[in-house]
């Protein structure tokens, strides 16, 4: 497992205050695949990826990117291995353009070289359909819209590890297809995780999925395999054999 | 040409005309407002620029001028090293305070870099015997040459004063565009958000900091060089809020911001002091009828209502 794992957590645990948000998650993040985490609310996804990206410290546990240990490392850094990371409440930069917003996420990478800059923010705009927006402040934008600068700013990175905390929330059914497209032509470019309350966006875009519930996992598996798993139904649906 | 660097070269070559059409009391006036827009514009860059607010910018700007001035009187420097000096103090001076300061947020960031001012002013007091104490002491007439200009001639004070400011006005209008300043907006309008981004936004801070305050003991070392006084005076906490109000006057987050606030609040003070003696009491008014009518301070109407390419 070890050559196609791009990430791995190993016995990642977070409490607050003695209540435990994740206890011991074991998790491996297959290259090149759509793994989707799902499970009802509160069941840890958020802090799950929080320790991941270093926004939240782990209380123990370890997480391994591309074989290497990043427990240690702060959030920053994580970023700079090729991490991209989209909040689950959009927070996009208010008060500057939509360009300049996507330009930030990309200069890191670009540095003083102007004509690539402009050419990667030209390109991750297109690819969520904002091009013609680019001058407008982002305040200004549509909720929907905000939802996929957000992806831009992701996507400009050209990251190795692509996480979206619920990246289709409050998007209208057509932004929802033209973000499922997006995440199928992103196939084989990056490895993305997924936190997804919509389960018809799960099904048809995760390779993989996990499952958590009460900070553990639940299940993992290809759709089909989580869909028929008793224990998952009976998380989402609250029969009494689980 | 860019239409910023237009506008930039425009406000310098006013300035250096005004000299030409201003009567000496005026050119007189002007040589103290660029130089304290200097001043106004290192605080800029960390409150306008990179959303922190500082109390204590008075002790970068006492740096500099005790830098120079104890440089000159003290290690019988010439002006130019002793400038160098000055500028050294400031750099190191807020590179410990940054460090120590940054370590808190907000209001506590207010706070403590207040308290850090006020030590380094009881500092110059309690160390008398070198700094003058709160009499401070006068960098005598036949000292202030620089390259064999005498710097207490009006013509030579006013273009010196105007280089000074030119040099500073550029350099930081240049850092606002560069890929560090813009990193420093995304700082102002959301820290998290950059950090995200893979900023380390703890070492962009820090950096703000430092060429904040440099820039500030630049302004500090030149009000010394030209105008030939050091005293406690410039170490206590209004010389910390000065700059704040003349940001806010001018339009914190603009480059031409700070001049314009100076400018203002200097001639409001100036021509109020003339009628009342409760001067301040009009300059508090205005900064209320400011507060009310242009929160964005005089350059961010501007550029909310005639330039919204304002730099």
């Amino acid at each position: 497992m070890a050559a196609v794992s791009l990430l791995e957590t190993r016995a990642l645990t977070k409490a607050y205050a003695g209540v435990l948000a994740n206890n011991s998650i074991d998790f491996a993040l297959e290259r090149g695949k759509i793994t989707a985490l799902i499970g009802p609310n509160g069941a840890g996804k958020s802090t799950f990826v929080g320790m991941i990206s270093g926004r939240i410290a782990a209380t123990s546990g370890d997480v391994l990117f591309e074989g290497q240990s990043i427990a240690h490392l702060p959030a920053h850094k994580r970023i700079q291995l090729g991490i991209a990371y989209t909040f689950q409440i959009t927070s996009v930069f208010g008060g500057l353009s939509c360009h300049e917003n996507v330009a930030l996420a990309a200069r890191r990478l670009t540095g003083r070289d102007r004509a690539a800059l402009e050419a990667r923010v030209a390109d991750a705009l297109d690819r969520v359909g904002l091009s013609d927006r680019a001058r407008q402040i982002a305040s200004d934008l549509s909720y929907g819209h905000q939802r996929l600068l957000e992806i831009a700013m992701g996507l400009v990175q050209a990251p190795s590890l692509f996480i979206l905390d619920e990246p289709t929330q409050g998007l209208s059914e057509a932004e929802v297809q033209a973000f499922m497209a997006l995440m199928r032509s992103l196939a084989g470019e990056t490895t993305i995780l997924l936190i997804e309350h919509n389960m018809s966006v799960v099904m048809q875009t995760a390779d993989r999925i996990t499952v958590l519930n009460y900070g553990e996992v639940l299940a993992s598996g290809t759709p089909d395999e989580v869909r028929g798993d008793p224990h998952v139904q009976a998380a989402y649906l609250g029969t009494a054999d689980a | 040409m860019s239409r910023e660097t237009t506008l930039h070269l425009s406000v310098l070559a006013g300035l250096a005309l005004l000299f030409v059409v201003l009567p000496t009391y005026h050119a007189g006036n002007m040589a103290r407002i660029m130089v304290l827009a200097i001043y106004a514009m290192g605080y800029n860059f960390l409150f306008g620029y990179t959303g922190l607010l500082s109390l204590g910018h008075a002790l970068f700007f006492a740096a500099g001028m005790y830098g120079l001035g104890l440089g000159m009187t003290g290690l019988g420097l010439t002006p130019l090293p002793a400038f160098a000096l000055g500028i050294v103090a400031a750099a190191v001076t807020s590179a410990v305070i940054g460090f120590l300061a940054l370590r808190t947020v907000g209001v506590a960031f207010m706070i403590v870099t207040l308290m850090f001012a006020q030590a380094g002013y009881l500092a110059i007091l309690y160390l008398g015997a070198y700094t003058g104490g709160d009499e401070g002491f006068v960098i005598q007439q036949a000292e202030r040459v620089l390259f064999g200009f005498d710097l207490t001639a009006d013509g030579t004070r006013y273009f010196a004063a105007w280089t000074l400011f030119a040099i500073s006005f550029l350099i930081l209008a240049r850092a606002v565009q560069s890929p560090f300043g813009l990193t420093l907006i995304a700082i102002r309008e959301n820290e998290e958000r950059t950090r995200m981004l893979g900023y380390d936004t703890g070492a962009h801070k820090l950096r703000a900091v430092i060429l904040s305050g440099t820039v500030a003991g630049a302004a500090g070392a030149s009000y010394a060089l030209l105008f030939g006084y050091v005293g406690a005076s410039f170490a206590t906490v209004q010389y910390s809020i000065f700059p704040l109000l003349w940001v806010l006057l001018g339009g914190a987050g603009t480059t031409i911001g700070p001049l314009i606030g100076v400018f203002f609040m200097f001639y409001l003070i100036d021509i109020s002091s003339g009628y009342t003696s409760a001067y301040m009491l009009v300059a508090g008014v205005a900064l209320v009828l400011l507060t009310l009518f242009a929160p964005q301070g005089l350059g961010g109407e501007l550029r909310r209502r005639v330039a919204p390419w304002l730099p």
